[in-house]
């Protein structure tokens, strides 16, 4: 069990970097998209 | 005249226990309106999947051999066989969302990503409750917040409780009026909930929503390969929304298509209703589980635009952040309620629609990492 919640404090540490790197991945496309494609303020 | 009796005499507790299962799914459905197009099929399925030598099931008979079972068949087909049932009904889902609310305020993407953190939470819960890995972390996913979602990921991850865990995701999703204003009020001030946020949209040119499913869908990809099936068919729904040559397409895929499947998978995903399967203390605590799940997705939404707010001149309205889950329109119109609730005339409808879209990417988004990330720890 205590193995099972270390690795699952890992899949945490992991998926939560992950999910924020690829939506600030994503806002950084959208930037440019914006400046590309002439959406703007 | 025995075996006119034989099906009345060989029905067991748990079966007992299942129609009422049934039953009061299908009286949520009718009577409290909670997601009737899934818990109405659910219901209606669990009780016909429990009767004894049930037709819809495979059965064998004497004499005749085995026979195949409607429902039994649905279910090897159209989830464990390909999962084609919850990832065809994204295509629908990506017709129906409009990303111009979160492409006109990009800062909203950061709300989807946490409040994602409910799934994580969950997971390491149901770990220290005895599940095994794969359990779970299937069981973790209900807080994508996203029907479809879990039943992907617990179907891949080969969890036993996939009929828990669904009938977890849709229960919760049906209740989030009732469970993000109690997890929002643990984690907020009045005061905080009083903020007022100006809305000044960008302007989102036809281009930006054409090109924006196809980035998302390589960024996505490429980040997460196995939520390839699950971002791809919802980004593929929202292509054929926003290109505007395929008018009629995107109306089938919100409508008919949407329909159609969300029909076959409420009664498809009973197969796993079975009585020896889901009555069982394991059901209760994954239901307790997807209940934390749901609390600590909107905690974690909310904690995240509080920190922002310490970094930033305009304050943002921090229940903003608990609309960050993936129940679209549910969370953002509570958020809205409450913030009227509490500050009449308070509009923050529109920010808080930016988080919820936002929270559709990341859950698929999470639904690939968890997927990836166990699969190479199994």
């Amino acid at each position: 069990m205590w193995n099972n919640f270390l690795l699952s404090l890992e899949i945490m540490a992991k998926g939560m970097s992950g999910i924020f790197v690829a939506i600030l991945i994503i806002m950084a496309v959208v930037w440019l998209l914006a400046r590309l494609t002439g959406s703007q303020k | 005249m025995n075996f006119l009796l034989e099906g009345l005499l060989s029905i067991t507790w748990q079966q007992l226990v299942m129609y009422g299962v049934g039953v009061l799914l299908i009286w949520l459905a009718i009577k409290k309106n909670y997601e009737p197009a899934l818990l109405l099929p659910m219901g209606f399925g669990a009780i016909l999947v429990n009767l004894p030598q049930s037709g819809v099931l495979n059965q064998v008979l004497e004499g005749v051999g085995e026979t195949t079972g409607v429902i039994e068949w649905l279910f090897e087909v159209g989830i464990e066989a390909s999962e084609a049932l919850p990832i065809l009904l994204f295509i629908g889902i990506g017709a129906m969302i409009d990303f111009g609310p979160l492409l006109s305020q990009p800062v909203m993407f950061l709300f989807g990503a946490a409040a994602q953190f409910g799934i994580f939470f969950a997971i390491s819960a149901a770990t220290l409750m005895g599940f095994d890995l794969r359990d779970a972390a299937a069981i973790g996913i209900i807080g994508a917040a996203d029907g479809p979602t879990s039943i992907l990921v617990s179907q891949i991850l080969h969890s036993k409780y996939v009929g828990a865990i669904a009938v977890a995701a849709y229960s919760y999703m049906a209740l989030v009026p009732i469970v993000q204003p109690f997890a929002i009020r643990l984690v907020t001030t009045k005061r905080e909930r009083k903020i007022r946020m100006e809305y000044k949209p960008g302007q989102v040119s036809r281009s930006m929503r054409i090109l924006f499913p196809i980035a998302v869908t390589f960024i996505v990809g490429l980040i997460a390969p196995s939520s390839v099936a699950l971002v791809g068919f919802l980004m593929f729904g929202n292509l054929i929304r926003e290109c505007g040559v395929l008018g009629t397409l995107s109306d089938t895929a919100q409508n008919v298509l949407a329909n159609l499947i969300t029909l076959f998978l409420g009664i498809t995903i009973s197969f796993s209703m079975q009585a020896e399967a889901f009555v069982n203390v394991n059901t209760l605590l994954i239901m307790g589980v997807g209940l934390l799940a749901f609390v600590f997705d909107t905690m974690g939404g909310v904690l995240f635009a509080k920190l922002l707010n310490l970094f930033r001149k305009n304050k943002i309205n921090p229940m903003i952040g608990a609309a960050g889950i993936s129940a679209f329109p549910m969370s953002s119109r509570v958020v809205q309620k409450m913030a009227q609730e509490e500050e009449p005339g308070n509009i923050i409808l529109m920010h808080a629609a930016g988080a919820n879209v936002s929270g559709q990417i990341a859950s698929v988004v999470a639904g690939g990492l968890v997927i990836d990330l166990v699969s190479r720890l199994l």
